[in-house]
């Protein structure tokens, strides 16, 4: 029984971890940089939401939709100002100036809404059936468990079926050749990152209800779990997400529980090392050898 | 060829003085002329200590300011010169300083003088990073690009948590460590006899140690960073980590062992920056492990970035400037990490960019020798 | 001993590749046998059969995606082949990394430049030099005198190496901005920098002009004579192959269709249908 409440709050931390994992593989397949900012946009969002509630006293689900707009918004900004610019450059140059991103966002937040916590009421409210409310299940749970589920289903159909989902994914295979055949590059790389900004405001809505501590850094350790997450499953992978992200959660809630407190972080590093080191591109990824 | 090409003889002091300086590679002018500004810098600093012109402030800085050059040019030989992101290397000073500090506490408990106690701490603490190193780098380095920058990552964060669970005393039974995985252990339970010191209290890192750093050990750890690094770089294990760096099919095709000379690389860079943090640890009289956290990697990170990668007198101008212009600025603290992350992002645009490059190049003079084309 | 090479004896398969008249009753430089590797379900390479003489200038021409590359890739362990063995000089290779297998005596250049383009040409012809100098990490840190002997040693070498292609003037320039041509002649000059007993060399006068391409095969022969070494090059430009391979070998879909000198060669039907397709009604 008390396994199975851990097994539950695994999941459910771990969908968190999905949604955000799913932003970061999109933009890592598409764009093929790994953005570090990923993780502040899920912190924007929950401010934006935190404020909407508070301050303006809009219903939740107004939040939420004013969360997915800033933060999409946002996304595609701060692609356009601070990675476009570097679509020819290394990869080390990309990561670095998203780390720089990263530091803006978060000090920039701490400048607007200062370093003191934030108390963030949870959005979802609503009572469980009494069978689950037995195994600690509560509304958060339930409401990010489908979220994340919905959302995977979603962007596989999007990216399979949808003109733009495959433009996304020629661009992905081969950008040059795209590029040849019509597809606008850039514009399907913005809204790569309009669809990965859009769900860090998900998560980010859904992991102050699930945790309801509010701070410029709240990010930051979801965000490189996520990405962990993503890695983890194979990133550029949409099912590869979803699994690594609940992996990581069941892990971390099991480690947390019967293995140590203190070192739930280092055990979950620690799988993720030992996963690359025996499948170097995560559990479903592909391995592609450099040409010679 | 329109432009004169340097002779074949170097390095043999026939001749003038004079001759020897213009039949120099431009690499090596430029190593003596970074040792040469160090030693003028550190001139300076003591005489103006010496006549009392430095406030309180600003001598408290200079051991830290010693400590991140030694950081940033250890770093830049990861990143800049062997071409691999590095996101942990504060993880490397954390074990240099603990191991460091553990090391200076026990030998003032057996009643060693200062001087020796200082050079041990930053010697245990150059040994026990370096075998952190290997045991991060083995495993590591055989992964590539964006995947080896986040196990770096993921190795500093387990290397602060694992120092959080560390416990460690000395007494005359020499040393007690125990290691408070579950949270449940306090310092009672290492054992000590009356007269023992607590060295490391859990995630309360180290208190009440004895401040034996100074600014002349410091300039001291400096060099030997230079010397360590800048001869490495210009000898035959340097062209192969460069190698690498370059083209790892090409280096592997003339019969460079690529795991061996990254791992070399890694290592001591590892080492230089446990080296670095056994210097710091003894510059205050607390230390917690969280110090040494993820932003600790990433400041170190932009010191090297804007220094220039593979560049290691910028490595050393970028960590003197942006560490004493905060300090400047205290007044606005707020504004101050904003500012860095904007300065960051804009050198990367500027440096990266084709186009604001082309602009550059407009504006500024052109280099000598930059190019040859025919 | 001068004992005349017999070709059942000395390799396990019989390969009629043409060992030149002066290397006959040497021991051949390189022998493989039976070697294939498999993509997937593809088999991109199979029953590869050569041979080639301790001073032979030897030719592998084919069809765009004949498999050339990959000889080259399995022959310096790039790729591990699936089938088949490889003898150096009588050493088998098998299980060997490609670091190893330059120390043992293959070097190689690549058909899309890869030079060290942030080295200076000097220092890119040293990284070749690197296992014939033999001083640590730490002498090199301490500069002892074995650091600035050997160092000396080095430049010498690398600039004499130089020489060979007139380059020596180039020495101190970063090896990315020099032009096509001359990366192309310093990635040789690189790789003869390892002290190899057999170069191979991947379309070395692709991107060149005739008189460039005329200097280049006078500068293989002369390297082939002053060294004494064996070259394997894979070229699509006829008149350089005919010139100067005394063997050559054609490969087409994976497999080799024809073996010889340049004259039987030129009058094979199976090179002819090859390259330029079958003839109608035949």
């Amino acid at each position: 029984m008390v396994f199975l409440q851990y097994l539950i709050s695994g999941i459910s931390i771990g969908s968190i971890y999905a949604i955000i994992a799913l932003g970061y593989t999109m933009v890592y397949g598409i764009a093929k940089m790994l953005n570090f900012a990923h993780g502040d946009v899920i912190m924007v969002g929950g401010y934006i939401s935190f404020c909407t509630t508070s301050y303006l006293g809009l219903p939740g689900w107004v939040s939420v939709v004013f969360a997915v707009a800033v933060c999409t918004v946002l996304g595609v900004v701060i692609e356009g100002l601070a990675y476009r610019p570097l679509r020819q450059a290394g990869s080390l140059a990309v990561l670095i100036t998203a780390i720089g991103v990263s530091y803006l966002l978060q000090n920039a937040a701490q400048l607007i809404w200062g370093a003191t916590p934030k108390n963030f009421t949870s959005l979802v409210n609503f009572a469980v059936p009494e069978f689950l409310s037995r195994l600690n299940v509560s509304g958060v749970m339930l409401v990010t468990v489908v979220a994340c589920i919905v959302i995977m289903l979603g962007l596989t159909w999007f990216t399979s079926r949808t003109k733009l989902g495959k433009a996304m994914r020629a661009c992905s295979e081969d950008r040059g050749a795209a590029q040849l055949m019509g597809i606008n590059v850039n514009r399907t790389i913005s809204m790569t990152f309009a669809i990965g900004s859009a769900l860090a405001a998900i998560a980010g809505v859904l992991l102050c209800s699930y945790s309801p501590v509010l701070q410029p850094t709240t990010g930051s350790m979801p965000g490189i779990k996520a990405f962990t997450a993503a890695v983890f499953g194979g990133i550029g992978s949409i099912p590869g997400a979803f699994l690594g992200g609940v992996l990581l959660g069941i892990i971390e809630a099991m480690a947390r529980a019967y293995l140590s407190t203190n070192l739930a972080n280092s055990i979950v590093f620690a799988v993720l090392i030992i996963v690359l080191l025996v499948r170097p591109a995560g559990l479903l990824g592909k391995y592609v050898p450099e040409k010679v | 060829m329109k432009k004169q090409t340097k002779p074949a003889s170097v390095k043999k002091p026939d001749g003038t003085l004079k001759r020897y300086f213009k039949n120099m590679k431009t690499a090596t002018k430029v190593d003596y002329a970074t040792y040469l500004g160090v030693i003028l810098a550190f001139a300076v600093v003591m005489a103006c200590q010496s006549a009392g012109l430095l406030n309180r402030q600003v001598t408290g800085m200079l051991v830290p300011i010693c400590c991140y050059i030694c950081m940033a040019v250890s770093l830049n030989l990861t990143v800049g010169i062997l071409g691999e992101l590095s996101l942990g290397h504060a993880g490397f000073m954390s074990v240099g300083a603990f191991s460091g500090i553990v090391a200076s506490m026990s030998l003032g408990f057996t009643g060693a003088g200062d001087v020796v106690r200082l050079v041990a701490a930053i010697a245990i603490g150059a040994v026990v990073a370096a075998i952190a190193g290997v045991i991060v780098g083995v495993p590591v380095l055989r992964l590539r690009g964006d995947y080896l920058a986040i196990v770096t990552l993921a190795f500093g964060e387990i290397i602060k948590e694992l120092i959080n669970c560390l416990l460690v005393g000395f007494d005359e039974n020499g040393l007690h460590i125990r290691f408070n995985y579950d949270g449940n252990s306090v310092m009672g339970d290492l054992g000590l006899t009356e007269n023992g010191v607590e060295i490391i209290k859990g995630a309360q890192g180290a208190a009440g140690n004895e401040k034996l750093s100074t600014f002349v050990a410091g300039f001291v750890l400096v060099m030997i960073t230079l010397i360590v690094v800048l001869n490495l770089v210009r000898s035959r294990t340097g062209r192969a980590v460069m190698a690498i760096r370059d083209n790892r099919i090409a280096a592997e095709s003339v019969g460079i062992n690529v795991t061996k000379y990254k791992l070399t690389a890694f290592v001591v860079s590892a080492a230089l920056a446990g080296a670095a943090g056994g210097l710091y640890g003894l510059n205050f009289s607390s230390l917690a492990s969280t110090t040494f956290d993820f932003n600790a990697s990433i400041l170190v990170l932009v010191y090297v970035v804007l220094g220039g990668l593979g560049n290691i007198w910028g490595s050393i101008v970028a960590t003197v400037v942006l560490y004493a212009l905060p300090e400047a600025l205290r007044g606005f603290d707020d504004l101050r990490m904003l500012v860095y992350a904007i300065v960051l992002i804009l050198v990367m645009l500027a440096t990266h960019n084709e186009r604001l490059r082309a602009l550059l190049a407009k504006v500024l003079p052109r280099r000598k020798g930059a190019a040859v084309h025919g | 001993m001068a004992k005349k090479f017999e070709k059942g004896k000395m390799v396990p398969v019989p390969s009629h590749s043409i060992i030149p008249e002066r290397d006959l009753d040497k021991s051949p430089i390189l022998e493989c046998s039976h070697l294939g590797i498999d993509f997937g379900g593809l088999r991109a390479v199979d029953d590869f059969n050569l041979t080639i003489g301790r001073t032979e200038i030897a030719g592998l021409i084919g069809p765009n995606g004949a498999g050339k590359t990959t000889v080259f890739n399995l022959l310096t362990k790039v790729y591990q082949p699936t089938r088949g063995t490889i003898l150096l000089d009588g050493f088998d290779t098998s299980g060997k990394t490609t670091a190893q297998i330059n120390r043992m005596g293959i070097a190689r250049t690549f058909q899309n430049i890869r030079l060290f383009s942030n080295l200076s040409v000097e220092d890119n012809v040293k990284v070749g030099l690197h296992n014939q100098e033999k001083y640590s990490a730490l002498t090199g840190v301490l500069r002892l005198p074995k650091y600035w002997r050997q160092e000396k040693a080095a430049h010498e070498r690398a600039l004499e190496l130089l020489s060979i292609f007139d380059m020596q003037g180039l020495a101190s320039h970063k090896a990315g901005s020099l032009p096509y041509g001359a990366q192309r002649r310093l990635e040789i000059v690189r790789a003869l920098a390892t002290n190899p007993s057999l170069l191979l060399l991947d379309e070395p006068a692709a991107g060149m002009n005739p008189s460039e391409t005329a200097e280049l095969m006078e500068n293989i022969v002369k390297i082939r004579d002053t060294f004494q070494i064996a070259v394997l090059l894979i070229e699509h430009d006829m008149n350089l192959v005919m010139g100067i391979c005394e063997g050559i070998c054609v490969l087409n879909f994976g497999r080799v269709i024809a073996k010889g000198t340049s004259e039987e060669i030129q009058a094979n039907p199976a090179v002819i249908e090859a390259y330029l397709g079958k003839k109608r009604g035949s």
